[in-house]
């Protein structure tokens, strides 16, 4: 069974007074412990489904099951409450937390929100959440603009999986991060999804990244899905246009192998 | 203590935070150089400045020492101007906020109100308030809120319309926060710099608000304010012209610091922040 | 080969909050007449702080030490063999006549009140001396050259009506507009999704052919870097760590740092990192 079901998902926007569907009628499924990468250029709508997907927007028409429930029908505290299972990490690190936050404090929220731990118990979760991302505890007083970019993506992912989601939406997650830890950040990822089972919902333009980690793929072109299937059937003999172009537009290294 | 040593870099601030600091010694102090009612009799009445040194800027009309009077409503000044300045800025704040997070109907409701409080001359609001309820410190500090929010309104929800379209915000959401939390932990705090920049404009309406209604008639009648001495010494002023013009220029004075301190601090956050 | 642009000993400092942080260290290195030079890096390498030195674009804070000199063709007024080493900043080349420079963000480095053509109009005028008749006229044969489509009402256009790749064109289109010795592209595709990406560094790379142009090209990515470069600078905290030709950065770096670069880069050919954790859903 599908832990999150989409069918004809659509969202539409007024753009200089015409209406345009951002995404128009798409469907998809991701299975528990599966990476599902959503590929497409900019304006294919694929941050949209991202958002759409999280309930931070609302759809104009679809369905979303999440979990084998209906997830557009929740609001209010018991949207709140199943919010635990779907989580997300985004392309900016800092943009994506509070500027005045500590990285306590942000990873005290979501274990005092969902009663996860009691007020005397959290530091050491904290202090156990950021060595199973990587960091070192101490980290954990520090003002989140004082630390490195690849430490705020580990910082994030650590909020993400503090309420044992079942779902992480990683919006181009590692697209600001610089190549050397653009790999470390990777590896996490893809550790924590063997051991936890935790699905991705991986949205990226760069198809690169999208065959190192992910089982299958969607293609999307002006917010329609252009073609899907195994991530590495599809990039390595794409068929629809939108799907060669950016096969084609992939920077490639051209090496003598030794 | 780095943006303190910048807010001293400019004249205009050190000019401003001096002025201050002698009014607020003079509040401070009132009390204890001028035990006892202000407003008791201290001598012949109308004696001018610097005769008696026990009255060194002489009496007025009932014999009340002026210098004493000029202590004592330095208090008050101070405090119903702070006191309405802050309580106009958490009023403005808050509903900003509602109104900026909320969106929707609770955005329409909240601005249309703030439309019609903006849409009465202010002045006539804090005159019509404190003649229905009747003249006390509380109320004159009420009526000058009232009539001073609207501005710190417009100005959070304005800011905290861009402040909820940030990503931080969305991530607030994902975790599960409540939306009151979102508004008032993570958006508020973030959305009070420029909010604050009026504080200082506003704290000096406040102060010359409550002096024209003391000059009116409708301060509080049991405290000595600069606007009640001014009104006072309005029946003598071609005798003794001393008895409006000494509270005058306190007046004048502390709403003078208080903008070159606003200035200052102005001033110092745009240095800071064309620095990062 | 003739140098171009020649640094030696080059160190720039910021001061932030009273600390200065030294955004290079004593970087030399030569750019020949007519060659692609790429210089990467990641994040607080330096690279950008290069770029910017080169163009004498330095924020006024920054603190300045060692040479750059320039020794421009006969045609942009000093003769070759004429030496002038130049302190920075002071007696320097001109920033769109001899030095097209262009940003990361369209957007920002475009005037979003003023329609494109007369952007691009101004920029020949001022450096070319053409009237707005003649400057119009080349305004449009530019827009053409960088293949936007249906350039005479694109003159007219302003910046937000066009898209991201859009506005990189005609950023381009100005930079170029007064015939440069020298371009220089800081990270002008970083902002870009892939498909459009691939396109402007094949603009780049035709635009430069066809007028000669030396080009600087500063980058994050190593793979397109080689997909334009002769040679290839790598920098790692404000340090030239590796010069070389793109043949031999590629299959034999001398530097166990750049090697580390060429590895992190996710090709479409490369082995991907589920298989080699061995695990499948």
């Amino acid at each position: 069974m599908s832990l999150l079901a989409v069918s004809n998902l659509t969202k539409r926007y007024h753009r200089g007074g015409k209406p345009f569907a951002a995404v128009d009628e798409v469907s998809f499924e991701v299975g528990p412990g599966e990476t599902l990468a959503l590929a497409g250029p900019s304006g294919s709508g694929k941050s949209t489904i991202a958002r759409l997907v999280l309930r931070l927007i609302e759809p104009d028409a679809g369905r979303i099951g999440f979990e084998g429930a209906d997830f557009l029908a929740l609001s209010g505290a018991a949207l709140r409450a199943r919010r635990a299972r779907l989580q997300m990490v985004f392309q900016d690190p800092l943009a994506a937390f509070n500027p005045r936050a500590t990285v306590a404090r942000v990873l005290d929220d979501p274990l005092r929100i969902h009663n996860i731990a009691s007020r005397a118990e959290r530091p050491r979760r904290i202090a156990a959440l950021l060595e199973r991302v990587g960091l070192d505890a101490g980290l954990a007083a520090r003002a989140i603009h004082e630390i490195s970019g690849g430490q705020r993506q580990r910082v994030a992912i650590a909020r993400a999986i503090a309420t044992r989601p079942s779902l992480i939406v990683l919006d181009e997650a590692v697209s600001a991060l610089d190549v050397s830890v653009r790999g470390q950040i990777l590896e996490l990822l893809l550790d924590l999804q063997r051991r936890e089972r935790i699905a991705y919902l991986f949205i990226s333009h760069d198809l690169g990244v999208i065959r190192a980690v992910a089982h299958r793929v969607v293609i999307l072109d002006a917010g329609r899905i252009a073609e899907s299937g195994d991530a590495r059937a599809v990039i390595a003999n794409p068929q629809s246009p939108v799907g060669k172009a950016l096969v084609e537009a992939a920077p490639r290294l051209t090496r003598n192998r030794p | 203590m780095n943006r303190l040593r910048r807010f001293f870099r400019t004249p205009e601030a050190i000019a401003g935070a001096l002025i201050l600091a002698l009014l607020a010694a003079m509040a401070l102090a009132a009390p204890l150089l001028f035990p006892g009612d202000p407003q008791a009799i201290a001598g012949p009445a109308l004696q001018p400045p610097f005769q008696d040194w026990s009255v060194p800027l002489g009496t007025d009309r009932l014999g009340r020492n002026v210098l004493a009077e000029l202590f004592h409503g330095a208090r008050t000044s101070l405090a119903v101007g702070l006191a309405a300045a802050a309580a106009a800025l958490l009023i403005g704040a808050v509903v900003g906020t509602l109104a900026g997070f909320a969106g929707g109907l609770i955005d329409e409701a909240l601005m249309r109100v703030t439309d019609a409080f903006q849409t009465v001359p202010s002045f006539l609001l804090a005159l019509a308030f404190v003649s229905i309820v009747g003249p006390s410190l509380g109320v004159v500090v009420a009526a000058i809120a009232l009539s001073a929010w609207t501005g710190p309104a417009r100005v959070a929800r304005a800011e905290v319309l861009s402040i909820r379209e940030r990503d931080y915000v969305a991530g607030a959401r994902v975790i599960g926060m409540h939306p009151l939390e979102i508004a008032f932990r993570e958006v508020l705090p973030n959305a009070l710099p420029p909010v604050l920049a009026l504080s200082s404009v506003i704290v000096a309406a406040a102060i010359l608000t409550e002096a024209a209604l003391s000059f009116l008639g409708l301060g509080d009648p049991n405290r000595v304010t600069w606007g009640g001495m001014i009104a006072e010494g309005r029946t003598v002023l071609r005798t003794a012209p001393f008895l409006s013009v000494v509270p005058g220029v306190a007046l004048v004075l502390t709403v003078l610091g208080i903008y070159l301190t606003g200035e200052g601090v102005v001033e110092s956050t745009a240095v800071s922040r064309s620095l990062s | 080969m003739t140098v171009l642009l020649s640094i030696r000993n080059l160190k720039v400092a910021y001061r932030r909050d009273g600390v200065a942080v030294q955004a290079l260290k004593g970087v030399s290195l030569d750019v020949e007449a007519g060659e692609r030079l790429a210089i990467i890096g990641e994040s607080g390498s330096g690279k950008s702080t290069l770029a910017l030195a080169a163009a004498g674009l330095l924020a006024r804070g920054a603190e300045i030490g060692g040479r750059v000199d320039w020794f421009l063709p006969a045609s942009a007024g000093a003769k070759a063999e004429d030496r002038q080493p130049s302190v920075l900043a002071t007696s320097h080349p001109l920033l769109g006549r001899e030095i097209g420079f262009v940003f990361q963000d369209p957007s920002s480095s475009l005037d979003p009140v003023m329609p494109i053509g007369k952007q691009i109009a101004e920029v020949t005028r001022t450096h070319l001396g053409l009237g707005w008749k003649d400057a119009c006229a080349k305004a449009k044969t530019l827009l053409e050259r960088v293949r936007l489509p249906d350039p005479s009402s694109a003159l007219h256009a302003y910046p937000h009506q066009l898209s991201g790749g859009q506005k990189q064109r005609v950023a381009i289109a100005a930079a170029i507009a007064a015939g440069p010795t020298l371009l220089i592209a800081d990270e002008a595709t970083s902002a870009l999704d892939t498909i459009v990406q691939a396109e402007i560094v094949a603009l780049i790379r035709r635009l430069v052919s066809e007028d000669g142009m030396t080009l600087i090209f500063i980058s994050h990515d190593i793979a397109l870097a080689a997909a334009l470069a002769d040679r290839i600078a790598v920098l790692r905290h404000g340090e030239l760590i590796e010069l070389g030709g793109t043949d031999q950065i590629l299959n034999a770096p001398r530097h166990a740092y750049t090697r580390a670069l060429l590895d992190a880069h996710l090709g479409l050919d490369a082995n991907p990192l589920l298989d080699r954790q061995g695990v499948s859903a």
